[in-house]
C-alpha cells in the first residue's frame, strides 16, 4: 500500500540541486513532498512525485544516482498533537524510524507524514489499527 | 665544532682507498651471490655476466639491475644467500600486500647495520654520555630496531619507547633527560607542539639533537622542529631492502647525507635507459650491498630520484653524500611514513564491490599527513539512508586500513565526479610541498 519515494544523490557543489529540480520541471514532474539530508560529503534529496517512473527515467538519463523505495504515508489532522499521536503508535509497537518528513495538502485541511521504517507492512498495520489513514500512490496523484 | 666519528678510519678514508676497499668487497659479494642465490645466477646468466667479469667497482655496470618486482617474485626465500640456520632476524616493509618485502639478517648483518646507525648517532653529536630516546616504531619496521642497536653500540642510555603514547614520551624525555630523539620528523614535530602546549620552552628540554627519517620532510619543517625543541635536527636515510635506516646519515654541515659506502655502493642512473650518470646528475638511486651475508642486493633500484656529491665536507668525512630524495620514479606515496601504492587502493575497491574510480588526496596539516580517499558511489550500493552510507564509508576505510596499515578518511562521491583528464582519472593529488 506504501508510496514510492525517489532518493537522489546530490553532490556537495554549487548548483547541484538546481540542476536536479530543473530536469524534473522540464518533464512536467510535480513534487508533492521533499526532504534533504546532508552530510559533510554529500546531500540526499528525497522526493515524492506525481509520476515516479518518469522521474526515475529522467534522472537516470541525466546520470544521477537514484534509489526508489517504498515508504509509509499517513494522513493526519492539521492540529497540534496529531503527529505526536501517530508517532506514539509506532513507539508503542517498538517500530524504529530511520527518518520522516511532513507535507501539507493544498485543498484539504490535513497534513501528511512520510515515514521510513524497516517493515512497512508492520507500521501500516499498527497505524491503521489505531485509526489512521494510510495513503497510496493513487492518493498522492490526486493531491 | 670538534668532530667525533664512530669508525674514523672508514668515515674519513681517502677516496682512492675507499674505492679499493669497495672493489675487493664487491668481487666477494658477487661471488657469494652467484654461488648461493639461483635467482641472481639466472639474472646474471641471462645478461651473460660471470663473477669473473667483475674485478672491481668499475665493472659494476655490467651487472643486471634488481627491482622491487624481483623482490616480490622471490618472496620469501628466493633471494636468501645464507642457510636459515645462520639467520637471526627478519625485518619487513610496512606494506601488507603482495608488495611486502622480507629482509633476512645474519648476526654479522645486524652488527653492520647497527654500526651504520651508530655512525649516524655519533655524527649527530652522540656519545656514551647521552640518553637516546628511540621513538620509531619497534617490530617489523626497521626504524626502532636499527636506531636501538646503534644507540647501544655508541653506549648511549637507550630509551626503547617505540612510537605513540606522547604523554609517556614526554614524561620519560623530561624525567630521564633524553638528549637525542630518534623518530619520524612528523612525530618529532608533534612531540614539539605537545611540549609547547604544556608550557615547556626549548631551554627546559634537555634534548640537543634529533635523528629523523623514514618519510619526506622539508628544510622548513627542519627549522620548525629545531626551534620548538631547541635542537639540531639530522636527516637519516635507509630502506628495509638494504637493511634499514643508516644507509646514509647527515653530519653537522646538514647539506646532504653521507652514504656508508663501505657497505652500500651508490649509483645514479637514467631511470629510462639504465645508463649510469656522472656524479652530480639527477637520476634514480641504485644501491649495491658490499658485504651483506643473508640478503645481499646487487644494483637495487630504489625508485628514489636523487643527486650524489663528492664535494669536500667540513665534518671531515670523505663518504660520498646524497641529497634528500627529490621524488620517485614510480607512483609510490609515502604517507605518515608508510609506503602506499595507488594500485593497493584499487585492489581494495574492487574487492569491496566499488568501481575503481577513486582519487587520493594527501596534504600536510600541522606537520601531519592527511590522507583522504574519494570513491565514486555505485548505483548498486546507493540507498536512501544516510546512516547506511556513513557505515559504507567506515567499512571501506577499515578495509583500506587493513591493506595499507594507515587509516584514510573515505568520502563517497557522485559517479563521474572525479576529475578525468583525457579520459583518464587523476588518481593522486599530493598537496604537500616537500621538495
Amino acid at each position: 500500500m506504501a508510496i514510492k519515494q525517489l532518493t537522489v544523490f546530490v553532490e556537495n557543489k554549487q548548483g547541484a540541486l538546481v540542476s536536479i529540480t530543473r530536469a524534473l520541471s522540464e518533464h512536467n514532474i510535480n513534487m508533492r513532498a521533499l526532504s534533504i539530508a546532508e552530510t559533510q560529503d554529500f546531500g540526499m534529496l528525497r522526493i515524492i512525485v506525481n509520476d515516479t517512473a518518469t522521474a526515475e527515467r529522467v534522472l537516470a538519463d541525466e546520470g544521477y544516482l537514484i534509489k526508489v523505495n517504498d515508504v509509509v504515508g499517513v494522513k493526519i489532522g492539521d492540529a497540534p498533537g496529531k503527529l505526536s499521536g501517530a508517532l506514539s503508535v509506532l513507539d508503542e509497537k517498538k517500530i524504529n524510524m530511520d527518518y520522516l518528513y511532513a507535507f501539507m495538502s493544498r485543498t484539504e485541511k490535513h497534513a501528511y507524514v512520510v515515514i521510513r521504517v524497516e517493515d512497512n507492512a508492520l507500521a501500516e498495520k499498527a497505524l491503521e489499527d489505531a485509526g489512521y489513514h494510510i495513503i497510496t500512490d493513487a492518493d498522492v496523484n490526486k493531491l | 665544532m670538534a668532530q667525533n666519528y664512530y669508525q674514523k678510519e672508514i668515515e674519513t678514508m681517502p677516496v682512492e682507498e675507499m674505492k679499493k676497499l669497495q672493489s675487493e668487497k664487491l668481487v666477494k659479494q658477487v661471488k657469494h651471490v652467484y654461488e648461493n642465490v639461483p635467482y641472481y645466477r639466472n639474472l646474471m646468466d641471462e645478461k651473460g655476466v660471470k663473477p669473473e667479469d667483475i674485478n672491481g667497482i668499475e665493472d659494476l655496470h655490467k651487472l643486471p639491475f634488481l627491482t622491487k618486482a624481483d623482490l616480490r617474485d622471490a618472496y620469501p626465500y628466493g633471494l636468501l644467500a645464507k642457510p636459515l640456520d645462520d639467520c637471526v632476524r627478519i625485518q619487513s616493509t610496512s606494506g601488507t600486500t603482495g608488495r611486502r618485502v622480507v629482509a633476512f639478517y645474519t648476526q654479522k648483518d645486524v652488527d653492520l647495520w647497527e654500526d651504520c646507525c651508530a655512525r649516524a648517532i655519533v655524527a649527530a653529536g652522540g656519545s656514551n654520555k647521552d640518553v637516546c630516546q628511540v621513538a620509531y616504531g619497534y617490530g617489523l619496521f626497521t626504524g626502532g630496531p636499527g636506531l636501538n642497536g646503534g644507540s647501544h653500540k655508541v653506549g648511549c642510555l637507550t630509551l626503547p619507547m617505540s612510537s605513540g603514547n606522547t604523554e609517556r614520551q614526554i614524561q620519560f624525555m623530561t624525567d630521564l633527560g633524553a638528549t637525542i630523539l630518534c623518530c619520524t620528523p612528523s612525530y618529532a614535530a608533534y612531540i614539539g607542539e605537545t611540549l609547547k602546549d604544556q608550557g615547556y620552552k626549548p631551554e627546559d628540554i634537555p634534548l640537543k639533537a634529533g635523528i629523523f627519517g623514514a618519510e619526506p620532510w622539508t628544510e622548513e619543517m627542519r627549522r620548525g622542529i629545531e626551534a620548538t625543541l631547541g635542537i639540531k635536527a639530522y636527516d637519516i636515510y635507509g630502506l628495509t631492502e638494504t637493511s634499514g635506516p643508516g644507509v646514509a646519515f647527515e653530519c653537522s654541515e646538514q647539506t646532504g647525507m653521507h652514504i656508508n659506502e663501505d657497505h652500500f655502493y651508490a649509483e645514479i642512473i637514467d631511470p629510462d635507459t639504465g645508463e649510469v650518470l656522472p656524479e652530480g646528475s639527477k637520476g634514480e638511486l641504485v644501491f649495491t650491498s658490499l658485504d651483506k651475508e643473508a640478503f645481499p642486493l646487487l644494483r637495487y633500484r630504489t625508485r628514489d630520484i636523487c643527486v650524489l656529491s663528492r664535494k669536500k665536507c667540513s665534518c671531515g668525512r670523505t663518504l660520498i653524500k646524497m641529497a634528500k630524495p627529490m621524488g620517485r620514479t614510480d607512483d609510490m606515496l609515502i604517507i605518515r611514513g608508510v609506503n602506499v601504492f595507488p594500485s593497493q587502493i584499487e585492489t581494495v575497491l574492487l574487492k569491496e564491490g566499488y568501481e575503481p574510480n577513486y582519487q587520493i588526496v594527501v596534504d600536510r596539516k600541522n606537520n601531519t599527513d592527511t590522507f583522504e580517499v574519494n570513491v565514486e558511489m555505485t548505483s548498486d550500493k546507493f540507498t536512501d539512508k544516510v546512516a547506511d552510507i556513513i557505515a559504507m564509508e567506515k567499512s571501506l576505510a577499515n578495509a583500506l586500513k587493513v591493506m595499507l596499515g594507515i587509516n584514510p578518511a573515505v568520502h563517497l562521491v557522485a559517479p563521474k565526479s572525479i576529475t578525468r583528464s583525457e579520459g583518464k582519472a587523476v588518481r593522486v593529488i599530493d598537496k604537500r610541498k616537500l621538495i
